[in-house]
C-alpha cells in the first residue's frame, strides 16, 4: 500500500493543472481517489466531510453484489451441464461460468467507463464513480448468451442517453443499468426473451445434444403460459419446489436467480446503511398486498423468489439517485413498484417479467411523489401555525 | 431579394429543431425513407402555396376572422395534395394514412402564415413557405435515413446491410427493433437538437 501511495504522489505533479499531462487530470484524479481517500480539505465555508464518500458507498454496493455474482457464475456452469447432460465437477462448473461471465463484465466496464472518462474530460469534471456499480449490475441482469456487441451498444445507450445528457452521476432520471436492459428488451427482443437464451449454448445447440425432456423455459415463462404452483417444472421436467427457486438453481439472468445470495447482499447494504430498507420492505409489501387481491395461479410468495423481483427490489429500486428521497415517499415508491410488478406479471402475458418496467415507471414518478409528500408536509405545518 | 428568407428556416431557425413545430408527424412518418420523402414534399408544397395565397389576399382579410380564412386556404391545398397522392401513389398514401390530412394541423403552416405571410409580399412569402417546408423535410429525411437503415437494414426498400451479416444467415447482425418504434424517433430528434445547439451557441439557455 505504501509503495502504491508513493507512486501516486510521484506522478501527481505531472498530472496536475499546468503539468505535462495536465489535460488528463480528471482521469488521474479518478484513479487516485479510487485507490485512496484524498487528503484534501475544504478551504472555506462549513462542510461536513465524511471518509465514507461516494466512492466508498459504491465499493460497498459492489461488495454486496458479489454473492449474487458468485452464485450466478456457478449457476451458468450448472445449468449448462444439466442441459447437455454433462458430468461436470464443482470447480469445472465455476470455471466454465467464469469464462462466460467475464467477457460480459469486461465489455460492460470498458465501454461504460470509456464513455464516462471521455465525457469527464470534455467537461473538465472529475470522473464520477457512479458507473462502478452500474457496470457490475448490467452483466448480472443480462442473459448469459447475450452477444457482446449488443451489450456494448446497450451500455453506450444507457450511459449516454440515460446519464450523461442529464449531467452525469446523480442527475439521471432512470436507473442506467435498467435502461441498458430495457434497450436490449425493445431493440433485440429475441436476445432477452424466450426459452433458449437463459442457458449458455442453448440457442446455438441442436436439439439432439440435449438431455431427454429438456425445456429451457424459466419459471416466469411457465407462469405466463398459465402454469400453477404444482405444475412448475425444472429444466429436466421435474417438479420445481419453492426452495429450489429460493436457492436459485434455475435458468434466468446471471445474477437474478438466487434469492438467498441476493439476501446476503441485502444484509450488507442494510447493515452499512447504504441502501434504504424502507424501499426493500415496501416493495415486498406492495407485491404481497396486490398478489393477495388479484386472481393468480400461484401463491404470492412464489413471486418474491421468481425472476428478477428480489434483485430489483434490493439493488435497483434502492438506487439513491433515482428513488424517492423523502422518507414517506420511499414507502409509497417501493409499494407501487411491488404492486406494479405483480400487476404486469399477472395481467400481461406479453411481458413475463414486470420488475424492469415497474422500476423504470416509478423512477419517472419518484420526483412527483416527493413533491406531494413535501407539499402535504408544508400544508400540515401551515395549518398548525394558523391554529 | 433577401437571401436570408430562404436560408434561415433551413438551418438557424429550423422549424423542427429550433421552433419545435411539427414534431408529431416527424415521429410518425419517419420509420422509412419513402413516406418521409413524400411527406416532406407534400408539406413543402402546402406551406409554399398557402403562404403565397394568404399573402395575395392579406389586405382584404378582416383581421377578426383571419384564422378561419387561413384554415380554409390550408385545407384547400392539403385536400389537393391528398387527392393527388391517392391518384398517383396510392400505396404510399395508405402508409401515410391520416398524416397527410393532418398537415392542416401542422403548426409550421399556421405559424408561418401568421408570422410572415400576413405581413409580407407574395413572392417572399412563397419562398419563406418553401424554405420552412424544406427545413422540416431535411430533418424528416435525416431521421428516416437513420431509422430505416438501423431498424430495417434497408433504404427506400433496398437492402443496404448485406444479408450475409444477419444471424439467420450465419452472421452476427440483427436489426435494431427500437429504431422502428416512435420513441427512438423522439430520441433522434433530441440528438439532432443537441448537435445543432452545440454548433449554434446562441441557442443554448443560460
Amino acid at each position: 500500500m505504501k509503495g502504491l501511495l508513493n507512486i501516486v504522489n510521484r506522478l501527481k505533479p505531472a498530472f496536475s493543472k499546468g503539468g505535462k499531462f495536465g489535460w488528463l487530470h480528471s482521469t488521474f484524479d479518478a484513479f487516485e481517489t479510487f485507490l485512496f481517500v484524498p487528503g484534501t480539505v475544504t478551504a472555506k465555508g462549513a462542510h461536513v466531510r465524511d471518509c465514507v464518500d461516494l466512492k466508498r458507498v459504491m465499493s460497498v454496493m459492489v461488495l454486496a453484489l458479489m454473492p449474487a455474482l458468485a452464485f450466478g457464475i456457478w449457476n451458468v456452469g450448472d445449468q449448462h451441464s444439466i442441459a447437455f447432460g454433462l458430468n461436470m465437477t464443482f470447480w469445472h462448473k465455476v470455471w466454465f461460468g467464469f469464462l462466460k461471465v467475464l467477457p460480459l463484465i469486461i465489455v460492460s466496464y470498458v465501454v461504460g467507463l470509456g464513455i464516462e472518462f471521455i465525457s469527464a474530460q470534455i467537461r473538465g469534471h472529475e470522473v464520477n464513480e457512479g458507473y462502478l456499480v452500474t457496470g457490475m449490475i448490467i452483466p448480472l441482469i443480462m442473459p448469459v448468451d447475450v452477444p457482446l456487441w449488443i451489450l456494448a451498444i446497450a451500455v453506450a445507450f444507457a450511459v449516454i442517453i440515460g446519464k450523461e445528457i442529464f449531467g452525469g452521476t446523480g442527475m439521471n432520471i432512470w436507473n442506467p443499468a435498467l435502461l441498458a436492459r430495457a434497450f436490449v428488451f425493445f431493440a433485440y427482443p429475441s436476445k432477452i426473451s424466450g426459452d433458449t437464451i437463459w442457458i449458455e449454448g442453448l440457442s446455438a445447440a441442436d436439439k439432439s445434444q440435449l438431455v431427454d425432456g429438456f425445456s429451457g423455459a424459466t419459471p416466469l415463462a411457465q407462469l405466463a403460459n398459465g402454469a400453477g404452483a404444482n405444475e412448475l417444472m425444472t429444466t429436466t421436467s421435474e417438479p420445481l419446489s419453492f426452495m429450489q427457486m429460493f436457492i436459485g438453481n434455475i435458468p434466468g439472468a446471471i445474477g437474478e436467480t438466487s434469492t438467498i445470495a441476493i439476501l446476503i447482499g441485502a444484509v450488507i447494504l442494510i447493515w452499512t446503511g447504504v441502501a434504504s430498507w424502507k424501499i426493500m420492505l415496501s416493495c415486498v409489501a406492495g407485491a404481497v398486498a396486490i398478489g393477495l387481491i388479484v386472481p393468480d395461479n400461484i401463491p404470492v410468495w412464489y413471486h418474491l423468489v421468481m425472476g428478477g423481483f428480489a434483485f430489483g427490489a434490493i439493488f435497483m429500486a434502492t438506487d439513491p439517485v433515482t428513488s424517492a428521497q423523502t422518507e414517506c415517499g420511499k414507502w409509497i415508491y417501493g409499494f407501487l413498484i411491488g404492486a406494479m410488478t405483480i400487476v404486469i406479471r399477472v395481467f400481461n402475458p406479453g411481458y413475463p417479467e414486470g420488475m424492469m418496467l415497474a422500476i423504470l415507471l416509478m423512477n419517472t414518478f419518484a420526483p412527483l411523489i416527493d413533491y406531494f409528500v413535501i407539499n402535504s408536509n408544508i400544508k400540515k405545518r401551515a395549518k398548525r401555525v394558523a391554529a | 431579394m433577401d437571401k436570408k428568407i430562404f436560408t434561415t428556416p433551413i438551418f438557424t431557425a429550423n422549424p423542427v429543431t429550433v421552433l419545435v413545430l411539427g414534431i408529431c408527424s416527424a415521429l410518425a412518418v419517419t420509420a422509412k425513407m419513402q413516406p418521409a420523402c413524400i411527406m416532406a414534399l407534400s408539406v413543402t408544397i402546402v406551406t409554399g402555396c398557402s403562404s403565397f395565397l394568404v399573402s395575395l389576399i392579406r389586405n382584404t382579410i378582416p383581421n377578426r376572422i383571419r384564422i378561419i380564412i387561413q384554415l380554409v386556404v390550408v385545407a384547400l391545398f392539403v385536400i389537393l395534395v391528398d387527392q393527388i397522392l391517392k391518384a398517383y401513389v396510392y400505396e404510399i398514401s395508405k402508409q401515410l394514412s391520416v398524416y397527410v390530412g393532418l398537415i392542416i394541423t401542422n403548426c409550421i403552416l399556421m405559424g408561418r402564415i401568421e408570422a410572415f405571410a400576413l405581413g409580407n409580399k407574395p413572392i417572399p412569402s412563397f419562398i419563406d413557405g418553401i424554405a420552412n417546408g424544406m427545413g422540416y423535410g431535411i430533418i424528416l429525411i435525416a431521421i428516416a435515413f437513420v431509422r430505416e437503415l438501423l431498424g430495417f437494414g434497408t433504404l427506400f426498400g433496398h437492402q443496404i446491410i448485406p444479408l450475409s451479416w444477419y444471424a439467420s444467415n450465419g452472421g452476427f447482425y440483427e436489426n435494431n427493433g427500437l429504431f422502428s418504434m416512435a420513441p427512438m424517433a423522439l430520441i433522434l430528434v433530441g440528438i439532432v437538437v443537441w448537435i445543432q445547439r452545440s454548433i449554434q451557441k446562441n441557442l443554448q439557455e443560460k
